[in-house]
């Protein structure tokens, strides 16, 4: 997915409609809706993406928004588009710009003083029909260390997590890789282009008791029992004269040393994990 | 065979991890302490001249008796909680109590020998607007029902006695009167006095002849209310088939009582007590006394009969309550009067204080015994180590210090060994100087004075904070109170959070506890910090918290004295600033949060993965920093009600894991440590109870293997889970807890039977398979089965059954294998459990007897032999 991206970054650039945006489509619910081209080509208006994408894909659009400051003090700016495709399979695509130079030095300087570097979405309802039922008041946010936005040259995975009824409840960012290592960075060619892979999380539906397996397996087991008792029957027919002087052994002896062999039985049971 | 042998094997393994006790370690290591809860009416059985017995019904919907030689229970019966167990009423005569329980829906009689049920009938509660309050009967054939309709009239039903017929039905009007329990009583011929504050006024009515009631203003008996003070009414009636006594206690302020006469419908003051706190009635015989209750100093207060007739004081009735400086005050009278042989008046007296205490005491003021019924209302507890001994302070102290040349260091050491050698000794004496005297003499108690960790740390001081605002510390290993200490302070909504700063670990600095108490609705909140192995104050000032509190946190960071900081966010967000950095938002019309439960900060992880059939290793996903939060669907429908779990990393907010058990309801019980979410709902479809497990798996390898950052995870934990029903309902919910977490893991789980079970973690495995391969069972991995299955072996307090349990607190003892609980409810119960059964100590039935014996007849065996072989070899040379 990482790569496609990249390659439709460069035809972007090619084209040179002067959009200096990519778009990065990602589903984890399965559905890869293409189509971001379309919006590549409206410019980098996000608000203007939104609108005209609305009629015809029956989705919305939110601003997707970031924050780095030095005092810690978040400032949030437009970082792209967040076009949300409501209804039964709701499905999710990011229109985003580049960095532009000043913000590149200013990521770099927030990533040397080992600041945050945030992101905030609106709370959007996506089973709602009418758009005005679908953004609700306030924001949803996440960060990561800015050093690690730098470092995975803009490489992010970003989730938003739906509850049972469509509410976002939350976003979540990571970058790929996670860690901050200290390793130089060249803003030019690393900084310019997010490299996102996006995702909209559903809750998934826990388990319950899973009884009609069991009970299927104990029907097949009691099946079998019924078809050859014979064998069944047959194993301590031939091996009592071995089994009965054994056991008698085994208590005679476990009488004798019963304390011990106890204590031994539950230390082997304790560290069997 | 293989298979066979497989079974046998694995019946043996779950076999040893049986918790159950065997019969003569019954109370070895575990204690029960039951209780009652606060007072609210009692009856001293005077049926026998030597009987014992007190019966107490409490606001805890408990009904009992208590041995008043000794303050043990006879017996207790545990009705429901809520308004449906209610006590409303309690009645005794001769051999039967009788009892009205929920709000007058059932009428229960009671043998008060043996505590058996006589009979029992439900009540038909028919009234709408009326709200019944009291009853009264004169013994003359007629049966008086007394409702009031807040703020408008008094309904007085009359019944015949006979047939129940009503005979008639009258209304009176008093439009200041709210609740007849409160402001009212009957004295004497059926004369129903009450005392209104408002109008500074009594109100009589006599039931039988009149209809309207007479005011009699206080001050026309030249009397006079405490401002602010709400007069209350206390009247006596010895016999139930005789009418009330005409004399009755008119209180007017905090500590001003009078006892009145009313006389052919005029009163008169018999005597004036000022200051006088309590008052109470009491009929021995045929004589009505009063004891009254009056401050003698700071520290004591005074009792005295009175003869009810006359208010004269009886000769030699003076008995000294010495009040407790860590109690509260003293909050009500339950007066034990009896016939001397010379006739004259004795009395034994029950006192009840505000933080629920009962002290029962004897003349002259030799207290008897004392039962903190606070105890039956605990909160929250902590468990912190006991202090070492000075000597191994010492020790302790030596390492603790900064280097200061070799040989001073070498000194102090060799002091220290000697102060070591010379306890020793000591003990030695004392061991030896004991075993002379009988046994009997020689008393193992423990106090404040002598309490020191012992080689195991088993033993540990709990503290525990009640309801009522009265902290405690109690001896783990014994159920003793150690100190005590009542917060006179605490509203009655307040939310009580206990937090241990510093441990016993930081000599010399003293272990410090805080105790934060908010009240629920102002939001202010206010500390106090204490030793908890003494229970006093600490010099320690805490702030003086003048905002509304909105959360408070126990950072891990210490500061120099080693106390763990303390962090509370008010509404101002002034000291420290505070930033917003994640958000997650639940709307509130689907669902609400009802839990967030993070991992216990003291629990240990021993193995990092958990090696699979094929010798690969199953990484845990261990995020210190993960929290569980359940929720509840605001939809009750069972077709459309659900609980969600989310885990979400508490550090970068990241929605790890986000799950819907569909048609289920609760409430959920949570418990969340190392890489496993273990909670128990109601499903709605099935109608059972059903456990699920989540376990977090990072997989085959670690992503970084030697921290964990939660910045730095990119990754999903792989999430794996399982469910199955359990054939009980539960109270609540705990998971063992040992020193290094190498020991097995157990549920302990309180069901409201009193039990409280120990299943073991291995049951509730997401990898459990529902086929067994090879590799699974290399694993030892338990097939599925979809019920887990209540094994009578399990109940770790066999028959100690524990009412209505709260809570269980799990603490890590200095054994690997042994783990502390304590379940607190109405009762209090602490015991051992080993999960992994005593690997790392003898039991207490080894034989060293025998293993010394063997070894030492082996020994001279050798030696005997040796010398043989000697012998033989020379006469061998010889030849």
């Amino acid at each position: 997915m990482g790569s496609g991206a990249r390659g439709c970054s460069v035809d972007a650039l090619l084209m040179g409609s002067g959009a200096r945006g990519c778009s990065v489509d990602a589903l984890l619910m399965g559905s890869g809706a293409r189509g971001s081209v379309a919006a590549l080509l409206m410019g980098s208006g996000a608000r203007a993406v939104g609108d005209g994408m609305e009629t015809e894909f029956s989705g919305f659009s939110v601003p997707l928004e970031h924050s780095f400051e030095v005092a810690d003090v978040a400032k949030f700016r437009v970082r792209g588009a967040l076009m949300l495709k409501a209804g039964r399979e709701p499905n999710i695509s990011l229109t985003q710009s580049q960095l532009s130079e000043e913000d590149r030095a200013k990521l770099k300087e927030v990533a040397a003083v080992d600041g945050l570097y945030r992101i905030r979405v609106p709370r959007v309802f996506l089973q709602a029909d009418r758009q005005t039922e679908r953004q609700m008041e306030g924001y949803l946010t996440a960060f990561v260390r800015a050093c690690a936005m730098v470092e995975s040259h803009l490489s992010d995975v970003i989730a938003l997590h739906t509850d049972v009824s469509g509410y976002v409840i939350g976003v979540s960012i990571v970058t790929l890789p996670g860690a901050c290592r200290g390793i130089e960075v060249e803003d030019e060619v690393d900084l310019e282009v997010f490299n996102t892979t996006l995702s909209l999380m559903a809750p998934v539906n826990a388990p319950g008791p899973e009884t009609a397996l069991f009970v299927e397996r104990m029907e097949i087991e009691t099946e079998k029992k019924g078809k050859n008792p014979q064998e069944q029957k047959s194993f301590f027919a031939k091996y009592w004269m071995y089994i009965v002087p054994l056991v008698l052994f085994l208590m005679m002896s476990g009488a004798q040393d019963q304390s011990g062999g106890g204590a031994a039985g539950g230390a082997a049971a304790g560290g069997g994990r | 065979m293989a298979k066979l042998i497989w079974f046998g094997l694995k019946c043996i393994l779950l076999c040893s991890t049986v918790g159950a006790v065997f019969e003569d370690q019954v109370g070895k290591f575990d204690w029960r302490q039951q209780y009652i809860g606060k007072v609210r009416f009692s009856h001293f059985d005077a049926h026998v001249q030597s009987s014992k017995k007190v019966l107490l019904a409490t606001e805890n919907n408990v009904f009992a008796s208590i041995n008043t030689r000794t303050g043990e229970l006879f017996w207790r019966h545990v009705d429901m909680t809520g308004p449906e167990g209610n006590i409303d009423a309690l009645l005794h005569h001769g051999q039967d109590a009788v009892l009205v329980v929920g709000d007058g829906r059932q009428l229960r009689s009671w043998d008060i020998n043996i505590g058996g049920l006589n009979w029992e009938i439900v009540l038909d509660s028919g009234s709408e607007t009326v709200d019944f309050q009291a009853v009264y009967s004169g013994g003359n054939g007629e049966v008086y029902v007394l409702g009031v309709v807040p703020h408008s009239h008094i309904a007085i039903v009359a019944y015949s006695l006979e047939d129940g017929e009503i005979i008639k039905q009258i209304s009176v009007e008093a439009p200041w009167l709210s609740n007849i329990q409160a402001s009212c009583v009957v004295i004497g011929r059926g004369m129903l006095t009450c005392v209104d504050s408002a109008a500074a006024s009594l109100y009589t009515l006599d039931l039988h002849v009149q209809s309207q009631m007479t005011q009699i203003p206080l001050q026309s008996l030249e009397l006079e209310a405490t401002p602010g003070f709400q007069p209350v009414l206390v009247s006596t009636q010895p016999n139930p088939a005789r009418p009330p006594l005409s004399e009755f206690f008119l209180q007017l302020g905090p500590e001003h009582h009078l006892l009145l006469q009313l006389n052919s419908g005029q009163i008169v003051t018999l005597r004036d007590f000022k200051p006088a706190m309590l008052v109470a009635f009491a009929s021995p015989g045929e004589k009505t006394v009063a004891a009254v209750m009056s401050p003698k100093n700071q520290t004591a207060c005074s009792l005295n009969l009175f003869s009810a007739e006359s208010g004269r004081r009886l000769l030699d009735t003076t008995l000294i309550f010495n009040l407790d400086p860590y109690g509260g005050k003293p909050e009500k009278l339950h007066v034990q009067a009896f016939l001397k042989k010379d006739d004259s008046v004795g009395y034994r007296v029950m006192v009840q204080s505000e933080d629920h205490t009962l002290t029962f005491i004897q003349q002259p003021g030799r207290v008897m015994w004392t039962r903190e019924e606070a105890l039956s209302d605990v909160v929250t507890m902590e468990m912190v180590d006991l202090p070492l001994t000075g000597t191994q302070a010492e020790l302790e102290g030596e390492f603790g210090k900064k280097a200061d040349g070799l040989l001073s260091m070498l000194l102090k050491r060799l002091s220290s060994q000697l102060i070591l050698l010379q306890a020793w000794i000591g003990h030695l004496w004392k061991l030896f100087y004991d075993a002379r005297k009988p046994r009997s003499l020689v008393k193992n108690e423990v106090t404040i004075e002598n309490l020191s960790r012992d080689e195991f740390n088993l033993q540990k001081m709990m503290v525990m904070v009640t309801a009522s605002g009265k902290l405690f510390g109690i001896d783990s290993k014994t159920g003793t109170i150690l100190w005590r200490h009542y917060l006179d302070n605490i509203p009655s909504n307040a939310a009580l959070k206990l937090m241990v700063q510093r441990t016993t670990a930081h000599f010399p600095h003293p272990p410090q506890c805080t105790l934060l108490i908010k009240d629920k609705d102002t939001g202010l909140a206010t500390l106090h910090v204490f030793n908890p192995i003494f229970g006093k104050k600490s010099h320690v000032t805490p702030p003086a918290l003048l905002q509304p509190m909105l959360q408070s946190l126990m950072l891990p960071v210490m500061d120099q004295d080693y106390a763990k900081v303390l962090l509370l966010v008010d509404d101002q967000y002034k000291d420290l600033s505070t930033e917003l950095i994640w958000e997650v938002v639940m709307p509130t019309e689907v669902q609400r949060i009802v839990s967030v439960k993070g991992k216990r900060p003291n629990e240990h992880v021993h193995s990092q993965g958990r090696v699979m059939g094929d010798r690969s290793v199953l990484y845990k996903y261990l995020n210190p920093n993960l929290l569980a939060v359940v929720t509840e669907s605001t939809d009750l429908h069972p077709e459309r009600s659900f609980i969600g779990i989310l885990l979400i990393d508490g550090v970068t907010g990241r929605i790890i894991h986000e799950a819907v058990q569909r048609k289920t309801k609760g409430p959920v019980h949570v418990v969340h440590s190392e890489n496993w979410v273990v909670y128990e709902y109601w499903s709605t479809k099935s109608r059972r109870n059903e456990f699920s497990v989540i376990e977090l798996y990072e997989g085959m390898e670690l992503y970084n293997s030697t921290v964990f950052s939660s910045l730095d995870r990119p990754h999903a934990p792989q999430v794996l889970q399982q469910s199955y029903i359990f054939p009980s309902s539960i109270s609540t919910m705990e998971a063992t807890l040992t020193e290094k977490g190498i020991t097995s893991r157990h549920l302990l789980i309180g069901l409201p039977s009193g039990g409280i079970l120990s299943l073991p973690k291995m049951f509730l495995d997401p990898r459990r398979p529902e086929i067994m391969t090879e590799q699974s069972r290399e694993e030892n991995l338990i097939p599925y089965a979809p019920e887990l299955l209540i094994r009578s072996e399990w109940f770790i307090n066999y028959n100690q059954t524990v009412s209505r349990v709260r809570g269980i607190y799990t603490a890590p003892s200095g054994l690997e294998s042994t783990c502390l609980v304590v379940a607190y409810g109405l009762d209090i119960y602490q015991t051992r459990v080993y999960p992994s059964k005593q690997f790392d100590v003898l039991k207490d039935d080894y034989d060293y007897m025998l293993i010394s014996s063997v070894l030492f007849a082996l020994f001279f065996a050798t030696m005997i032999s040796k010398r043989l072989a000697e012998v033989k070899l020379l006469n061998r040379a010889w030849r």
